[in-house]
């Protein structure tokens, strides 16, 4: 009798687990929805100026995306034919934090797939994960050229170029608009204030290499600044620039660290004292407002941001307009930058579910789609042709900030864009080799 | 010349925003015997209210004057609402417990009341950038400072003033130093030690927030902005001694024209110098320059 009772049991236990099993083998082989892990700065100094903005402009572009409501040609519904379930997470505690979650993500989430990742360190740390686990992994912001010039990557992408290109691009629109290539003024010419790990030291050792291109005669400071990350307080940093005969600053801080700064040293008169060149400090531009000084080289890292608000490229004119509806602010630069990766992700799906006989493709097949991938963005064009079609490169536009009064808001003048063939090396060539050699090949518009 | 003085300057400057914010710790830590990593939360909330506070004042054109008397008012709020509570329904239950489990819970809240930032005030930057930018710049041996960044120094010298008035010359201040010297006498003396707890923790919460709150007009007010400060305030008050007030204002002075220091002439050194000199205060006197004397029990 006891026996009975366990055979039917087990005979109920095992309907229950091909019940299931079927369930989701059907929902593996339907995927009528693809899980991914959206991971952006949420909390943190990060979180207002970059993180949420990055987020909202992914959340847009899924939303567009999943309705089928983007415009052309990217109006089919779905990624693959699927509905994105984005699960959005906080990038804020360090790398450590972040490989962990990265691991929770994949193992224990079940992704398909992992998109965002703001921070070099983050994105230094994760990398190798993504490549160990196998998940297809698309970096939306980090810029550190490390990531693809020290190792080759299987699974990461990245539709963000490289600092080299930011960093390449500020120094030739100083030469060209500044100085037109010569050295006028004072001999020690320019210097930095740089945050203290990869991503401030790339960018400030190739805006020094460019410079030795674009103005050979003239000199570097002896002593940039590289104050700690979210430091918050820069009198000194200020006063030691202030006290610097180099004309020319040049910068790569961004989050809270930015404001701070421009705060800091605009009731100093710094920015009637120096040129100022950010190479991603848009955000300040919107949180100060009026108070923003005019006349600082602005970058934006790309067509986007500030730099392309009046482009009127239809896709450029949708986001814009719909990001402005759903959050009441113009798209940042981060905004633009999530929002390419999301698009990157879905060209790639869409293009594998062709080639594989319209089924739905393996992340294999994704991954195959993708690389080398060329696709138009909202303004420019994303070309994934460096770090073995993984890597992404793009034109760099630089100009100058004016605030348009008669509009009330933030503007840029003396717009300057520089095509991907001219700041970037050629495939296979590393960044520093190439500059050094006098950038051999460049083909500048 | 120029060099020098511009040196001196921002040591003094750095140096007095590290004052503020360390003595509120190092008051707290010389009575209570508490690390209270809860110190930087104090420091956020008080920068948090008085960027609500300025913000709403500068956009609706009010006297310049209420500026500084919100941030006052804000430092003074953070310190009675968040000191009294911490110290009466968390920390009062744990006295007696050993020291690693209460800087842990003080650890706690700090994370709790991070998370309350981000529930009360959301993610964006707030940037309440008004009274300094109304005192604009002032030339300085070739040098332009910030006006309100200058004035810091004189907050600090205020404080330090107050600070020394109150511990030597009020019948309070007395009592204060004896539960320094030693809580058990003290106690056996007739002291009300529960009621002088709760009154330095609320002191040593209130100089925690006016530090935020004075220094939030010249940054980006933005959650997470205080964990540094905890770090920068605890190397302060290690150098100096835990729980002396000379030592705070010394450690701050010599910290502050150190990093000054570094920062114009061997700008990578800038952090290493700072925890080098705590490195080697902990080798050669493990209490700080000016630890407190500790009466011998037999």
């Amino acid at each position: 009798m006891k026996f009975n009772f366990l055979k039917s049991g087990a005979k109920v236990t095992l309907a229950v687990l091909f019940a299931i099993g079927t369930l989701l083998s059907a929902s593996v082989n339907a995927k009528d929805t693809v899980k991914v892990g959206v991971v952006s700065f949420l909390t943190g100094p990060a979180g207002g100026p970059f993180g949420v903005p990055a987020k909202q402009g992914a959340e847009l572009v899924i939303d567009a995306i999943n309705s089928g409501t983007m415009p052309a040609p990217y109006n089919t519904k779905g990624f693959a034919g699927a509905t994105m379930n984005p699960i959005f997470s906080d990038e804020s505690g360090g790398g450590t934090k972040q490989v962990a979650l990265f691991r929770d993500f994949v193992q224990k989430q079940n992704v398909d797939a992992m998109i965002g990742y703001i921070s070099s360190g983050n994105c230094m740390a994760i990398g190798p994960v993504a490549d160990e686990l196998k998940m297809l992994t698309v970096f939306s912001t980090c810029g550190t050229p490390r990531l693809y010039e020290e190792k080759l990557r299987s699974h990461v992408f990245r539709t963000q170029a490289n600092a080299v290109g930011d960093s390449l691009a500020a120094a030739k629109y100083i030469a060209e608009v500044y100085f037109k290539g010569k050295v006028t003024t004072a001999a020690k010419m320019y210097t930095g204030i740089n945050q203290n790990y990869a991503w401030g030291q790339d960018s400030y050792k190739f805006f020094e290499l460019g410079m030795k291109v674009y103005m050979p005669s003239a000199v570097g400071s002896s002593k940039p600044q590289f104050p700690k990350l979210f430091a918050g307080q820069y009198g000194s940093e200020i006063s030691a620039l202030s006290l610097d005969k180099a004309k020319v600053v040049h910068s790569s801080f961004w989050n809270g660290d930015w404001e701070a700064f421009v705060l800091q040293a605009m009731v100093r008169g710094f920015f009637k004292q120096k040129i100022v060149v950010s190479s991603v400090g848009g955000s300040g531009v919107d949180s100060l407002g009026k108070k923003f000084p005019d006349g600082v080289v602005m970058g934006t890292r790309g067509l986007v941001g500030l730099n392309v608000r009046d482009n009127k490229d239809p896709l450029n004119v949708w986001f814009v307009n719909e990001y402005k509806k759903r959050y009441k602010a113009w798209p940042l630069g981060p905004s633009y930058q999530y929002a390419r990766s999301v698009l990157a992700y879905k060209i790639a799906m869409d293009n594998a579910r062709e080639r594989n006989a319209n089924k739905f493709p393996s992340q294999q097949q994704v991954i195959n789609a993708m690389k080398g991938l060329r696709f138009k963005s909202f303004v420019d064009e994303i070309h994934f042709a460096r770090g073995d079609g993984h890597q992404a490169v793009h034109a760099i536009s630089y100009g100058v900030t004016k605030y348009n009064k008669a509009k009330g808001e933030p503007g840029i003048e003396k717009l300057r864009t520089y095509s991907a063939s001219c700041i970037y090396p050629p495939a296979g060539v590393k960044s520093e080799d190439w500059i050094n050699q006098g950038m051999p090949g460049r083909k500048c518009n | 010349m120029q060099f020098i003085s511009t040196v001196l300057l921002d040591g003094l400057v750095y140096a007095s925003y590290l004052f503020i914010v360390s003595l509120g710790l190092t008051i707290t830590f010389g009575v209570m015997k508490i690390l209270n990593v809860a110190h930087g939360s104090f420091y956020a909330w008080g920068a948090y209210l008085a960027s609500i506070s300025i913000i709403y004042l500068g956009e609706n054109e009010y006297n310049s004057f209420l500026y500084y008397f919100s941030i006052f008012l804000a430092a003074i709020i953070v310190g009675i609402i968040f000191g009294y509570i911490i110290e009466k329904f968390i920390l009062r239950k744990m006295y007696g417990e050993d020291i690693h489990l209460i800087v842990l819970a003080t650890f706690g809240i700090f994370w709790i009341l991070e998370d309350l930032i981000l529930i009360v005030f959301g993610v964006d930057p707030l940037m309440p950038y008004y009274p300094a930018m109304e005192l604009g710049g002032l030339e300085v041996a070739g040098v332009y400072q910030g006006v309100y960044s200058l004035t810091l120094a004189g907050l600090a010298t205020f404080v330090a003033f107050v600070c020394w008035y109150f511990l030597n010359k009020t019948k309070w201040g007395k009592l204060l130093q004896s539960v320094i010297f030693d809580r058990e006498v003290s106690v056996s003396m007739g002291i009300d030690v529960t009621k002088v707890y709760l009154i330095t923790f609320i002191i040593g919460g209130m100089l925690g927030a006016l530090g935020g709150a004075y220094v939030a007009p010249t940054i980006s007010v933005s959650p997470g902005f205080a964990i540094d400060v905890v770090v920068m305030s605890f190397a302060v008050v290690v150098i100096g001694g835990m729980g002396s007030v000379p030592g705070a204002l010394i450690g701050s002075l010599i910290v502050g024209m150190l990093r000054a220091f570094a920062v114009h002439q061997a700008p990578v050194l800038e952090l290493f110098i700072i925890y080098a000199v705590m490195a080697i205060v902990l080798i050669v006197k493990p209490q700080g320059l000016f630890a407190p004397p500790k009466p011998r029990k037999i």
